[in-house]
């Protein structure tokens, strides 16, 4: 149903949750298309048929029957089975069912002008508190401190979201500075980041990075550079000048791939002190 | 004694001059904010070359930077709605148009006509004159969402030349409701006016309703930018490693409601009057009665009723609960219905008649397919299931711009060359006409048919490479080459346009009073209308508005002003 809309260019899908998008996606074009060709072939034949050459004289009343009505109806009860049978329940689980920390991976993503900072809360589960005297650009852009209870084993990083697969993901999104909006096409996630606000939003992969990345075979997208690091999170709202570049990577690991990250994220903590976080790629 | 120059033609207060003016004016600033977009254009098809024949004087190198790419971006939208496609079709086409149908002599208050003029060039002023400041103008987009708008360069005179432009079209609006409800001429029954002048009466009311809470909203944006005050500003800011000292406690989307409370209406605003210069041209050249004249109106009227209460649909992704978003999508699908109904009335309207194909004609039909495009592609929009994926990309850019630009611009074009005629007593060129329709038809939908494609795809808007550095962009990025050569071509076509409105001014077919058959009330005065006065003597209205093709008349077309007893 969607396979048209994918070949003029809809990302795959790489969500456990991206279908039931991508099903009202479908029948909303199915039904704009049904429509544009009605009137487009009711236009079209009038425009030939009742030209001034062919029909010299107009017929005062024209249409008199009142299919249009039926028409009309036909439109709203559609329009109606679509609010009521997919999109408000849709947008009911996406905005009401935010899974539990102990029921998923649970993060905190801090967006800035104009870079992704991601702080998980270490093997503890605990996040540890952030202030804003101790936010430094250079070695601490959320402003962890380190000596806030849960705090020590946290690990901060920058434009680099590691996920596992087929795990409910929730992200607690804010903004240090203006307004930025998560876009994750392929995972049918969009979430403005709103400063002064905390918005919980969360999804599940479906795919893992390297499974993605076959499928991007003999596409355009896989002569690019980065490519080899898979996912990307984009900006969806302008943010001022660097708005264009604010790219994150999102890598979507195996369960064991995932815990190996972590540990090698751990290690990296202990051996480089309480201050540091990581760089790759930065 | 004559009235000096001064008083005849710049600070007239006769509506038709006054139109002109606006008229005139808008034509001016919808080609300057057109010109901005070619130039962003060239960057989003070429990224980071120079760009040509101006780029090495403006900038170094002759590359358009980010921060000028967003300034263009921002101006574009704004000059494009507010100073050039509002005041052409309310400013200019209201104001002409809407006294000679009611049969008057002028506006209401044709004072507070004046102001509305001079209060709208001092805004347009105000706002090319932030170009030359040493800050540049506005970037932060045509909805200047705080925080970033008050923080970045150049919005306080956006700002400043909002207020301007918002007191202009609160004079002009109350203007046009009062001389619609006060002053038809006898006989002119609600039933029996022109559509256009109904949509002109809702456009009003929206304007008249709808403004005021942006032009709060300006002035507490403005507040915050110069007197420190926190409106729009939460507590806890950190910009560029800096804490933000004002006081906090404010809300980023405060601003967001109060913008799109306006910015929602104002899309009928921009919709409506086109809507009413279709159905005029439609009736006049299919040589029938419009079908369904009162379904038009009572759907104009609950379009009008309903765009108050759909704004929030531009805010799903901003973290909306479940209760709030079910009902501004409710309302979405509800507004969707009138606009089918006035689209599939104007369809209908076809059907038995005899289609003459001039050029206002085409420009009207061409509305109707074009509209269409624009308006189904609001739904995956108004639902927010389906906008999570479109949401902020070009897929939104193509639908807008569908209904404005290829749907209301071309509807004020047949507006332009349907009434041409009655402004200035002479017909526009029919060949030049053609020779402006039809490449205009193929490089609009060279430009904005591909932006489906791209939204698709997931390209946010707003991008100064056009979304080049991300990957999920790499497959459609192609197609920025297609709509930028589009966007040339099609302003190239526009000098054909500029070259048949001066030499049919001096050089056309003359007229007459009625050159189309028409008819409504305007055509019943003399062409161009008596200045200060409009007709030879008072108007007295007999019948309803679009008398085509009456069955036993002799002439296919019974002017308004016809008495019931010379019918047969």
């Amino acid at each position: 149903m969607i396979e048209w809309l994918q070949a003029l260019g809809l990302p795959i899908d790489a969500s456990a949750d991206g279908f039931a998008i991508d099903e009202i996606l479908g029948l909303v074009h199915w039904l704009m298309l049904i429509l544009f060709i009605g009137w487009g072939a009711f236009f079209i034949y009038s425009l030939i048929r009742f030209r001034q050459k062919r029909n010299p004289v107009a017929d005062h009343d024209g249409v008199k029957s009142h299919f249009s009505s039926v028409l009309e109806l036909a439109v709203a009860i559609i329009e109606m089975v679509l609010l009521v049978g997919f999109a408000i329940p849709i947008w009911a689980s996406r905005v009401n069912d935010v899974p539990e920390s102990s029921e998923a991976v649970h993060v905190r993503m801090v967006a800035q002008q104009f870079a992704w900072n991601i702080h998980y809360p270490g093997p503890d589960g605990i996040f540890g508190a952030s202030s804003l005297e101790l936010i430094d650009e250079e070695v601490n852009p959320i402003g962890l401190d380190r000596s806030s209870p849960g705090a020590a084993d946290d690990i901060v990083t920058i434009n680099q979201l590691h996920i596992p697969v087929n795990e409910r993901i929730r992200i607690d999104l804010s903004s240090k500075d203006v307004i930025h909006s998560v876009n994750l096409p392929e995972f049918r996630v969009k979430q403005d980041a709103v400063p002064g606000m905390v918005i919980p939003m969360h999804f599940e992969a479906s795919m893992t990075t390297e499974e993605f990345l076959e499928t991007l075979k003999g596409t355009a997208r896989d002569t690019l550079p980065d490519i080899e690091k898979g996912f990307q999170i984009a900006c969806a709202q302008l943010c001022g000048l660097g708005h264009y570049r604010m790219k994150g990577y999102l890598t979507v690991h195996d369960e064991a791939g995932f815990q190996d990250w972590l540990a090698d994220q751990a290690e990296y903590l202990e051996a480089e002190g309480d201050d540091d976080w990581d760089d790759d790629d930065w | 004694m004559p009235e000096p120059f001064w008083r005849k033609y710049i600070f007239s207060q006769d509506h038709k001059v006054i139109g002109i003016q606006y008229g005139l004016t808008a034509l001016a600033f919808l080609f300057f904010g057109f010109c901005l977009m070619m130039i962003m254009r060239w960057q989003l098809a070429y990224p980071e070359t120079p760009v040509p024949l101006i780029g090495e004087f403006l900038w170094e190198n002759g590359i358009l930077l980010p921060e000028v790419y967003n300034s263009l971006g921002a101006m574009h939208g704004t000059i494009m709605i507010f100073l050039g496609v509002v005041p052409l079709a309310v400013g200019a086409f209201g104001n002409y148009f809407v006294p000679l149908q009611i049969g008057t002599i002028d506006m209401a208050f044709p004072k507070l006509n004046m102001t509305s003029y001079w209060s709208y060039f001092v805004g347009g002023v105000i706002m090319v004159a932030s170009f030359f400041t040493p800050e540049g103008a506005a970037r932060s987009g045509w909805t200047s969402y705080p925080p970033l708008a008050d923080f970045e360069p150049g919005q306080t005179l956006w700002l400043i030349g909002m207020v301007f432009l918002i007191t202009s079209s609160l004079l002009g609006s109350i203007n046009i409701i009062v001389t619609i409800v006060q002053l038809r001429a006898p006989g002119l029954t609600w039933m029996r006016l022109p559509f256009f002048v109904w949509t002109q009466l809702v456009t009003s009311f929206l304007l008249v309703l709808a403004f005021p809470p942006l032009e709060a909203a300006a002035v507490l944006q403005l507040m915050d930018r110069v007197v420190g005050t926190s409106f729009f500003l939460p507590s806890g800011l950190v910009v560029s490693g800096e804490i933000i000292s004002a006081t906090g406690g404010g809300s980023p989307l405060l601003w967001q409601h109060l913008f799109w409370f306006l910015a929602h209406p104002e899309v009928y605003v921009l919709i409506l009057p086109a809507m009413g210069i279709v159905c005029e041209v439609i009736a006049n050249n299919t040589r029938k009665p419009i079908w369904g004249y009162k379904s038009l109106v009572y759907a104009a009227i609950f379009l009008g009723f309903m765009s108050f209460i759909v704004w929030a649909h531009h805010m799903f992704m901003t973290g909306m609960g479940a209760t709030m978003s079910a009902f501004f999508q409710t309302t979405t699908m509800i507004i969707s219905i009138p606009s089918v109904i006035i689209l599939t009335a104007f369809f209908l309207s076809l059907w038995g008649g005899s289609i003459r194909y001039n050029t206002p004609m085409l420009f009207a039909l061409a509305f109707l397919p074009m509209f269409g495009i624009g308006g189904l592609t609001g739904l995956p929009l108004g639902l927010a299931a389906s906008d999570i994926s479109l949401h902020d990309t070009y897929y939104v850019i193509g639908h807008f711009h569908y209904v404005v630009a290829p749907g209301t611009i071309f509807a004020l074009f047949a507006g332009i060359y349907y009434w041409f005629p009655k402004m200035t007593g002479r017909k526009m060129n029919e060949t030049l006409g053609k020779l402006h329709f039809w490449p205009s038809l193929i490089f609009m939908n060279g430009i904005f048919l591909p932006m489906f494609i791209q939204g698709l795809a997931g390209i946010s808007r707003r991008l100064w490479d056009g979304g080049a550095i991300y990957s999920h962009a790499a497959d459609t990025l192609w197609l920025n080459e297609v709509m930028s050569v589009s966007a040339w071509l099609l302003g190239l076509i526009q000098f054909v346009f500029i070259v048949n409105f001066f030499y049919s001014m001096k050089k056309g077919e003359k007229a007459g009073r009625n050159p189309w058959d028409a008819t409504t009330l305007e055509w019943v005065a003399p062409s161009p209308p008596i200045a200060h006065g409009n007709f030879e003597s008072d108007i007295e209205v007999h019948r309803s508005a679009y008398e085509y093709s009456v069955p036993g008349r002799k002439r296919d077309f019974t002017p308004q002003t016809e008495p019931k007893k010379s019918d047969n």
